[in-house]
């Protein structure tokens, strides 16, 4: 017997009512299930980080999380990032420094940049760096990734501080 | 890379952990981060025929001082000890943030948990080492109540530890603060698993090494003391001689055969170098933070 | 990409679809004596347990037609033996891969287990060989260059270096694994696979004969890949099996490698073995090289392009820029009880540049000679081209002495040398490094390796349609070397159009003409030239028709910003829209046009042309841990015309990142018993942004006349480089100790070994102080 469950997930802003096998990653749940298929799975145990998603507001992969146990929380994800036709800072900024190439490591980068930017960091190149490393990508190099964190951690403190004046 | 079929439970106190850790028997397990089991699971390395959510459970996040210990729960992520700079934690802990640092990365720290790591006993998990460095005592809780064990009798071996069946972690007490201590370690990628790591603390009283400790980590089964390299530094002047020949000793104190790529010399050059490079970290931070005890 | 609507073959929904999973061989060498399939197949939710023997055996050979080469079968499942750990032995079909993987725990084989042969020296003392047909493990044996006076060249130079050098097994670890959906579709009695892969016709042409049915009956659609580098230009046998069960069964089938299975059961590249005897003169100059090349090319020869790859490559382009007098090679693959290789990016040149650098370096050291002075002497200078070297190749001219000057200059400015002597803290070395890379070799170039399918030309068509806007279509097969963008900027320059109107369809074996696809840094100079030539023609369509209607001679017009001009007149011109949609719709108007339609062909097939760079890097080694860490590195290169600096910076920094990763961090080890001991990327380390510096990329263009845009191909040079100056730079780092390290990748136990080698008291003393 399949061990099934009725779930209920809110992913970026919408809920979904699924029944789920108990074993069934969130990755899986998410790309098969919801045909969210921007999350993407390049080694499920843990280190490339193409599959981060967004766990009420944490990091995490999800690969290494099963969907039931997602019930009841928000998840969040690389299609979530856009508002309608227009793409976020961060995507943008991504794609004026190069920050990609077959595209297929990009919304693991963008999930766990959004985190990280989300924390208000100082954003210092070394621990812009360090965060980065938390993900593989084996076409860019990384340098249009730093850079495109970097600036957009700027941005997001310049205006945070207009906001504040 | 597809985990086996398992039955999924969720428990919301500890007590229900157990109740079912009971039930379900021997091939239940817990969950809690998922950041060491799943990925055996995906493997297919581990197959349990069910699972016990321990995610719900309340009570056991957080960071607790009594006296001279810290008291850490069970389902304290990674992350919330690194980001942690309170003073229970900066007085005489104060190397526990800077090792979380060591561990994985950021969304494996949001997500992985302390007592997952002091249950899964991994030999250069930071967790375990700092365990050992700050002589902590776990707490599980079984059928019959809870019991305390001592770090230097729970880590048994690789990935072994002397948890009974039916038990769970509930908390880690991390004992001695000290205000020279220091974790480091090597890997060749950011992130990874050390291949050898070594802790060291200690206070410094008239000038004089006190109270000190030496762990080792990725040179045996389980984290390992150095007692004769200790007996060393204890008494001693804290100078670049002593932690030189403390070095000497923990590298010559590591045993053929225990490494995987049966590197033996590279293991104990290694071990001699972060030995003494702990040290002089230890010994400057230590020094810089001020006195250990009545800081505000 | 940005927002997670890319489709990479795993995110094509097909909810019907059934999903495989392979039994694969858990030892390296073994006589399979009984497959059981009967317990996996009562496991619900399976469909199928297929063995070779339900495939009716099928195969790919890949073949080289040569005397000294020997064919071997790769059959798509093994059935009698297994040849190396990860094999594929049965396919278990099921609803989801969840539960194909459960089924899979069900099958059973029994494997006579043999001895493996792992390595050269296994070879000897085997007594079985990998395979049958060649009972001394050598697939191909080619002694490709020879000079009589060669010898008493060397026996009378006054330095003679007799050295060793190694590289080790490594993958090319694409975020994106393999994988393919294949579905029989009735209606049109054709198989559709979408498979993540750079050569799509070479995959229809491997199915159709695997399978044995027409070309025609096979479509093979790339949709987007996520990375390939080489490893995704041959045909898996995973793939074909999918094919296979999706034209028996009649039911859609989706494969998706997992890591595990990528890392140790995909191809592998990249292990070989030279000795080498150099000889020189007192001013440094090479008298001559004599190569013995060893490649260890696995278990098969990889389809379709063989397991002559890298012994062919490495033989021929071994002397690089330098003139090395004279020259003798002779170049081996022989077969191991590992993965089969196949030709990862930069093939066999990343080991050939490090070994030239490193000669050069050695004979620097040993002459007492500068080490960018003594490559200036041996590399060939700008009034020497074109230059025909004892490898027989013509080089068309370059800027090979200009590039290492430039770079060495560059280096001096960036304050690497003060960086590099600053303080007695940690040991810090500079490596300089110069080569060139040959590129977009065409058939005639392919042709001598006489391998039984031979690449090269390229085929566009270009096709504007009523509104104005124009479709690409293009044998070859991008996947983030943004071809998009090169390829609609190359025709928009040609039509006069926005660059935005200009949309590439490539990847498609039904759309587009046959191609080979995208590798060997060949796409954008025969596919991008291609698409050049096409679009001239479709200018001259486009020029006639306006010819007409602007009453004047085609000669006379321009085309630009979207308009038809008469050359001199200076008023608004015809939009470029309006020609489109006259000659579409109101072709009755015109009498020019007897085309009719505004759409051409192109084809390109160069002889290959050279770009070269020079490659720089600053490394800081710890003594108290042996590692390395590379913490600046410079690139001059010289591509030609730059079509998009971007996209050109992107490819150099990408290549740098995975020769770094091969100089430092990634081998495939195995146990003496042949069991992968690097299976994850856990233990294969693909290296994190905290490993990789910044890399600075400066450019020179020297336009190339051989090519239609002027520019040469440039998608390996990164990789080529970097192995090379990394461990140049290691070794400059250790020049105070007795200790040279001649392979690649180097672990931080070799440098500690080195060390102490060295001087190991003085190792540790200043450790103590550091
Ligand atoms: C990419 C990656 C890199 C990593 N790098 C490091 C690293 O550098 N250093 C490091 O230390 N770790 C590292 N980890 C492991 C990580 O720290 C894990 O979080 C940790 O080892 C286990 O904690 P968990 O909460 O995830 O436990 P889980 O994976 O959920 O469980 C691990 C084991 O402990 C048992 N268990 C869990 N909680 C309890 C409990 N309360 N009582 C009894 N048993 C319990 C489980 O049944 C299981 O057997 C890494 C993981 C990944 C994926
Ligand atoms: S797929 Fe989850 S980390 Fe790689
Ligand atoms: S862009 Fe290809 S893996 Fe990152």
């Amino acid at each position: 017997m399949k061990d099934q469950h009725l779930v209920t997930l809110n992913v970026n802003g919408s809920e979904h009512e699924l029944v789920l096998e108990s074993r069934r990653t969130l990755a899986d749940t998410l790309r098969q299930d919801l045909g969210l298929t921007g999350t993407h799975l390049g080694c499920e145990h843990g280190i490339c980080g193409a599959c981060t998603v967004l766990l009420d507001g944490e990091p995490v992969r999800a690969c290494l999380v099963f969907g039931v146990q997602a019930d009841g929380h928000e998840v969040r994800t690389v299609e979530g990032l856009a508002r309608g036709d227009e793409l976020n800072d961060l995507q943008q900024a991504f794609s004026r420094h190069h920050g990609l190439q077959c595209g297929f490591c990009t919304p693991g980068f963008l999930m766990l940049a959004e985190a990280y930017l989300s924390t208000g960091p100082e954003a210092d190149p070394d621990e812009v760096r360090e965060v980065v490393s938390a993900n593989l990508c084996r076409c860019t190099g990384y340098q249009g990734i730093v850079e495109a964190v970097t600036e957009v951690a700027a941005e997001r403190r310049g205006e945070a501080k207009t906001a504040h004046d | 890379m597809k985990p086996a079929p398992f039955e999924y439970h969720r428990a919301y106190t500890p007590q229900e952990v157990v109740e079912l850790l009971r039930e379900l028997g021997e091939d239940a397990k817990i969950l809690a981060g998922g950041q060491s089991l799943v990925p055996m699971m995906n493997f297919r390395l581990a197959h349990p025929a069910a699972l016990i959510d321990i995610n719900p459970v309340s009570g056991l996040d957080y960071i607790r001082r009594e006296g001279d210990e810290l008291r850490v729960g069970a389902l304290t992520r990674h992350r919330s000890v690194e980001i942690s700079r309170g003073a229970e934690v900066r007085d005489g802990f104060a190397v526990l943030p800077r090792a979380a640092r060591w561990i994985g990365h950021y969304p494996i720290r949001s997500r992985g948990t302390v007592g997952g790591s002091i249950a899964h006993s991994d030999p250069t998990a930071e967790w375990c080492l700092l365990a050992r460095l700050h002589d902590a005592e776990i707490v599980v809780l079984g059928e019959h109540g809870t019991r305390t064990v001592p770090s230097e009798e729970w880590f048994t071996g690789f990935l072994t530890t002397a948890a009974l069946p039916g038990e769970m972690v509930i908390e880690t007490r991390f004992r001695r603060p000290r205000r020279c201590a220091a974790l480091l370690e090597y890997a060749r990628r950011r992130g990874d698993f050390a291949i050898a790591a070594a802790g060291v603390a200690f206070d410094v009283v008239d000038d004089r090494c006190q109270d000190v400790t030496i762990v080792l980590g990725g040179v045996a089964g389980r984290p390992l003391r150095v007692p004769e390299a200790e007996a060393h530094v204890q008494g001693a002047e804290p100078a670049e001689s002593t932690w030189a020949e403390a070095a000497r000793i923990a590298a010559a104190s590591v045993e053929p055969g225990a490494e995987a790529d049966g590197d033996h010399d590279y293991r104990r050059h290694l071990v001699g170098t972060l030995t003494r490079r702990a040290f002089r970290e230890a010994y400057e931070t230590g020094t810089d933070a001020g006195p250990v005890r009545g800081v505000a | 990409m940005l927002r997670g609507a890319a489709r990479f073959v795993d995110d094509v929904p097909h909810p019907h679809a059934c999903h495989v999973a392979f039994v694969r061989s858990p030892v390296a060498a073994g006589r399979i004596t009984e497959i059981g399939t009967a317990d996996a197949r009562s496991v619900p939710g399976v469909l199928a347990v297929i063995t070779s023997e339900d495939l009716g055996h099928p195969a790919l050979t890949a073949v080289l037609e040569r005397a000294e080469f020997v064919p071997t079968a790769m059959p798509l499942l093994a059935h009698d033996r297994v040849r190396y750990v990860g094999e594929p032995i049965v396919a278990v079909v099921a609803e989801t891969r969840y539960i194909a993987e459960d089924a899979a725990e069900h099958v059973w084989c029994e494997i006579a287990e043999t001895d493996p042969v792992l390595s050269l020296a296994d070879l000897a003392g085997a007594a079985t060989s990998v395979h049958a047909e060649a009972p001394d493990g050598v697939l191909v044996d080619l002694q490709m260059f020879t000079d009589e006076l060669l010898g008493d060249a060397l026996a009378g130079a006054p330095l003679v270096l007799e050295e060793t050098f190694r590289s080790g097994r490594v993958a090319a670890a694409p975020i994106e694994a393999r994988g393919c959906l294949a579905e029989w579709q009735a209606r049109d009695e054709q198989l559709v696979l979408q498979v993540s892969t750079q050569v799509p016709h070479q995959v229809r042409t491997g199915v159709a004969s695997a399978l044995g049915i027409a070309e025609r009956q096979v479509r093979v659609i790339a949709p987007d890949v996520g990375g390939g580098f080489g490893l995704k230009c041959v045909v898996g046998r995973e793939e074909v099996v999918a094919a296979a069960i999706a034209a028996m069964l009649r039911v859609p089938v989706r494969w998706s490698e997992d890591r595990q299975e990528n890392l140790t059961a995909a191809f592998h590249g990249h292990e070989q073995e030279y000795r080498i005897r150099a000889g020189f003169d007192s001013d440094g100059r090479f008298v001559g090289v004599d190569a013995d090349i060893v490649c260890n090319i696995g278990a098969y020869s990889a389809y379709p392009f063989s397991c002559g790859v890298e012994p062919l490559m490495a033989a021929t382009e071994l002397p690089g820029v330098y003139k090395v007098g004279r020259y003798a090679a002779r170049a081996r693959g022989f077969a191991t009880n590992k993965p089969p290789t196949a030709p990862y990016r930069g093939v066999s040149r990343p080991q050939v540049v490090l070994v030239m650098e490193r000669l050069l370096d050695k004979a620097a050291r040993r002459l007492g000679i500068g080490r960018v002075e003594i490559r200036r002497r041996n590399t060939i200078g700008r009034h020497e081209f074109p230059y025909t070297g004892p490898n027989g190749i013509t080089y068309e001219l370059g800027s090979y002495v200009e590039a290492l000057d430039r770079c060495a200059a560059e280096v001096r400015h960036a304050g690497w040398w003060e960086r590099r002597d600053a303080g007695d803290g940690p040991l810090r070395g500079i490596g300089i490094v110069n080569f060139s890379e040959r590129t977009a070799y065409g058939t005639a170039t392919m042709g001598l390796r006489r391998m039984q399918m031979t690449p090269g030309f390229d085929v566009s068509h270009v096709r504007m349609d009523p509104s104005g806007d124009v479709v690409v279509t293009s044998g070859t097969c991008g996947h983030g070397q943004g071809h998009e963008t090169t390829f609609a900027q190359i025709v928009a320059d040609r039509l006069g159009v926005h660059p935005e109107r200009v949309k590439l369809r490539q990847g498609d074996t039904d759309l587009t003409s046959f191609g080979w696809g995208t590798w060997g840094s060949r796409s954008l100079v025969i596919g991008g030239g291609s698409a050049a030539v096409a679009s001239r023609r479709l200018a001259d369509q486009l020029k006639v028709v306006a010819a007409e209607l602007l009453e004047a001679g085609p000669g006379d017009i321009e085309l630009a910003d979207g308009h038809a001009r008469v050359r001199g007149v200076r008023d608004a011109g015809l939009p470029i829209d309006e020609i489109a949609a006259t000659v579409h719709f109101r072709s009755h108007t015109l009498t020019q046009h007897e085309d009719r339609l505004l759409e051409a062909r192109g084809v390109t097939d160069p002889p290959g042309m050279f770009s070269n760079a020079t490659h720089a890097a600053l490394v800081e080694v710890d003594r108290g841990t042996g590692g390395t860490r590379v913490l600046d590195y410079l690139v001059v290169e010289d591509c030609g015309v730059v079509v998009n600096p971007t996209v050109v910076d992107g490819q150099v920094r990408g290549g740098v990142a995975q020769g770094i990763a091969a100089a430092l961090y990634e081998e495939l080890i195995y146990s003496p018993e042949g069991q992968p001991l690097a299976g994850t990327f856990m233990d294969y380390l693909v290296p994190t942004a905290s490993e990789i510096p910044p890399v600075t990329v400066h450019h020179i263009e020297t336009p190339c006349d051989l090519t239609e845009t002027g520019a040469k191909g440039m998608g390996e040079g990164g990789t080529i480089g970097a192995p090379a100056a990394v461990l140049a730079a290691v070794n400059d780092a250790l020049r105070e100790y007795d200790a040279e390290i001649d392979h690649i990748p180097v672990r931080p136990a070799d440098v500690v070994r080195a060390l102490r080698r060295g001087d190991a008291a003085d190792a540790v003393r200043q450790e103590e102080t550091a």
